[in-house]
């Protein structure tokens, strides 16, 4: 079953064309990797996808909801309980404690103090950094800050996880290591994740890959990695 | 040597290291700790087992015959130790030829047919290796696979990235290559 569909989506920055058109369908539970190069418009359709952007023209469907008509209360809202987001960086709240940032998703939803401490800590286990609960983020590796920001992602259970180069900033046994821990748990829970990488050993944790060129869809997947420039070698 | 370059005759004296085995076992032993090689075949352990016994390197240390053919076990010998010795500490030279077939197909290609037989090729070579190294990611992330099963899916992982940078790299490239070839 199609959970998110995008047809004909066009997105610009001013007179700068970022998406040219880009219709992908995606199943409910399936793991699916945006990749190209740099500037390619991978991360602009994981916004739009996930409600943060309106598309200039085209329609992002989510279920039976016409996103790309919503207005951004209503995206907002949809967000908060039916989508997590993770980032290259965790963006954790340098001053709350890691339970204290992944409840943060959960208390803004109603959900009372005592019990969003408790998942807070249940989920920081599954990404396993349980004994990190009280530890502010300025004290940890970059590896632990980006579990618990995936903790925070996944602690509403949210349906879609859109995750934006989540391993970009980490060194490859670290990013190994969180790729094995999100994929096993979003196939637990059977989440759908939108997964958007330049790096092919990233992708290859993906069940398939849906390529970018220019803003448009790459059939060959070609794009895949960033080459250092197309002129002259 | 076989098309890797990886010396069988040393592998086998390193698995004989732990303690003498027969032929069979041998086999057995080489594709268990070398997951994701190529297995070695049977006639190529004996026809190296009888070469490291001309040479010194291994000795029989025994028969047995349990309700079966008989069999003979192979014992490292000292001089096989050493061999091994000097073996490990050996360093490789660091990729001293490009001898990969894709880089070989790409340039005969390009020779032949010209660029959009080289990007045909490159398109296709591209989608196999995708799918190669997504079939390794799941060994990798499969919590039954041993620690030398993960070591080799690695191996294999980051191998297939290196090629699967040089194939982007070289489709933007493929047109000034294919000039070359003409001029």
């Amino acid at each position: 079953m199609t959970i998110l569909r995008a047809r004909g989506v066009v997105k610009s920055y001013g007179p700068t064309p970022a998406l040219r058109g880009v219709s992908i369908d995606i199943a409910e539970g399936e793991i699916v990797a945006v990749t190209g190069p740099s500037g390619c418009g991978k991360s602009t359709l994981l916004h739009c996808l996930a409600g943060i952007l309106r598309p200039d023209a085209g329609e992002v469907t989510y279920g039976e909801h016409r996103l790309d008509t919503w207005s951004e209360r209503m995206r907002a809202r949809l967000r908060r309980t039916e989508f997590g987001v993770l980032f290259q960086f965790g963006q954790l709240v340098p001053e709350l404690t890691a339970a204290e940032n992944v409840a943060l998703p959960l208390l803004l939803a109603g959900t009372g103090r005592r019990e969003a401490r408790t998942a807070a800590v249940q989920w920081l286990d599954r990404l396993g950094v349980a004994e990190l609960a009280d530890t502010r983020p300025g004290e940890m590796s970059g590896g632990q800050q980006q579990r618990c920001a995936t903790a925070r992602a996944l602690v509403t259970e949210p349906r879609v996880l859109f995750a934006d180069e989540p391993t970009g900033a980490l060194d490859s046994r670290t990013s190994e290591q969180l790729l094995g821990q999100l994929v096993r748990v979003v196939r637990d829970q059977r989440t759908t994740v939108v997964l958007v990488t330049h790096d092919a050993t990233v992708a290859g944790y993906a069940d398939r890959e849906v390529s970018l060129r220019d803003g448009a869809l790459d059939p060959s997947g070609l794009g895949l990695t960033a080459v250092q420039g197309r002129h002259g070698r | 040597m076989n098309s890797e370059g990886v010396s069988t005759t040393h592998v086998l004296l390193g698995l004989l290291a732990h303690g003498p085995m027969h032929g069979y076992e041998l086999k057995r032993s080489h594709d268990q700790r070398l997951p994701q090689a190529k297995p070695v075949a049977f006639g190529q352990v004996y026809a190296t087992l009888g070469r490291l016994q001309r040479d010194g390197l291994v000795t029989t240390s025994g028969h047995d015959q349990a309700g079966g053919p008989e069999r003979t076990s192979f014992a490292l010998t000292e001089a096989g130790r050493a061999r091994l010795d000097e073996w490990l500490s050996e360093i490789e030279p660091p990729a001293p030829f490009v001898t990969s077939a894709l880089f070989a197909k790409v340039a005969v290609a390009v020779l032949v047919s010209g660029e959009a037989r080289a990007r045909d090729y490159l398109v296709a070579q591209r989608a196999a290796h995708m799918e190669r190294l997504r079939a390794l990611t799941l060994v990798k992330t499969d919590p039954e696979s041993s620690l030398g099963d993960v070591v080799a899916a690695d191996f294999a992982i980051l191998h297939l990235d290196a090629d699967l940078r040089w194939v982007a790299n070289t489709l933007d490239r493929v047109a000034d290559l294919h000039r070359e070839v003409q001029s």
